[in-house]
C-alpha cells in the first residue's frame, strides 16, 4: 500500500474519539469485540466497524482464538501513544532554544545598560 | 549549550531539567512576564503567541493563545497556585483542543547551577485517551513533527510486516 495512503488512514483513525478509546483499552491487554463493545453503549458491530478501520490502519492486529478473534495493539498503534512524549520533547527544546536566545540578548541589554 | 532531560515518572509524572546560561531572576521573569513568554514559547516553527495572559500571583490567569497563521489556532488557560520569586512557580493548565483536556499541575523550580540555573519542571502526565487526542489533534493542526514521526512510525511498523 502507498506510504502516503497508510499515513492518511491512520490519521482518520486516531481523528474519532471512541477508537482511540478503544486504543487506550487496547494498550493495557488484547480483548475481543465482546469486551470492547462492553464499556460503550454500542453494539458489536458498531465497534467491529471501528476495528476494521483500525486494523487498516496497521495500528491493530489479531489472532484467531477458536470462534474468537482477540485484538491487540500493533506495533504501530503502541508507538501512536509514545509518540505524544516525542513531540512534547521536540515542542520543549525548541522552546528552550528560544529561550537561550531571548535570555542572551536580556543579558546584552542589561550590561548595555550599565555600561 | 545545555540538554533537555525529560522523563516519566511512574505513570502519573513527567519530570523535565533543563539548564541555562542566565541567572535564576532572569529565568523566573522569561517564564512569568507577557513580553517575554511571547518571544520563546511557541512550540514549533510558524507559530507565534497574539494573546499572551500571565497574572503574576496566586489564583492569577494564564490564558496563551497560538496561531500558526493558516487557521490552526488553539489556547492554554490556567491559574497560577503559588509563585516563589524567582525560585518556584506552581500552577495548573489545560489545552483546549477545542475541547479541554483535563488539568495538568506543574512545579518548576529554579535553582543556581554554578554561573547559570537549572530549571525542574514536574507535570502530570495526561492519560492514554488524553496523549491520543492531542496527537491527533497536532497532526489535524499539520503541525510538521508530528506527520515526520507518524510516517516513520508508520514504515517501520509496515517494514516489520505489523508484527506486534
Amino acid at each position: 500500500m502507498p506510504e502516503l495512503l497508510q499515513l492518511d488512514l491512520a490519521f482518520a483513525a486516531l481523528a474519532d474519539p471512541t477508537r482511540r478509546a478503544i486504543l487506550a483499552r487496547l494498550a493495557k491487554g488484547e480483548a475481543t469485540v465482546m469486551e470492547l463493545a462492553e464499556p460503550f453503549d454500542m453494539t458489536q458491530p458498531a465497534v467491529s466497524q471501528h476495528l476494521k478501520v483500525l486494523e487498516d490502519a496497521g495500528l491493530v492486529l489479531h489472532r484467531v482464538e477458536g470462534a474468537k478473534r482477540p485484538r491487540r495493539l500493533a506495533k504501530a498503534g503502541i508507538d501512536a501513544m509514545d509518540q505524544w512524549l516525542a513531540m512534547l520533547r521536540k515542542a520543549l527544546e525548541a522552546n528552550y532554544h528560544r529561550l537561550d536566545e531571548v535570555l542572551a540578548s536580556m543579558e546584552k541589554k542589561k550590561k548595555g545598560e550599565t555600561q | 549549550m545545555s540538554k533537555l532531560t525529560l522523563k516519566t515518572e511512574g505513570d502519573t509524572h513527567i519530570v523535565v531539567t533543563r539548564r541555562f546560561t542566565a541567572s535564576p531572576e532572569a529565568v523566573y521573569r522569561a517564564h512569568m512576564e507577557p513580553e517575554i513568554i511571547q518571544k520563546w514559547m511557541l512550540g514549533p516553527d510558524g507559530w507565534t503567541m497574539p494573546v499572551c495572559i500571565n497574572e503574576a500571583k496566586p489564583g492569577g490567569k494564564i490564558r496563551y493563545e497560538w496561531s500558526n497563521g493558516k487557521g490552526g489556532d488553539f489556547y492554554l488557560t490556567g491559574e497560577f497556585l503559588e509563585l516563589e520569586p524567582y525560585s518556584r512557580i506552581v500552577h495548573v493548565e489545560r489545552m483546549h483542543l477545542p475541547d479541554p483536556t483535563p488539568d495538568n499541575h506543574v512545579e518548576t523550580r529554579f535553582v543556581v547551577d554554578g554561573t547559570g540555573t537549572l530549571m525542574t519542571m514536574r507535570m502530570s502526565l495526561p492519560n492514554e485517551q488524553t496523549r491520543a487526542m492531542m496527537l491527533a489533534s497536532g497532526m489535524e493542526r499539520g503541525m510538521e513533527a508530528s506527520y515526520v514521526r507518524l510516517e516513520e512510525m508508520i514504515k517501520s511498523g509496515l517494514a516489520r510486516g505489523g508484527a506486534a
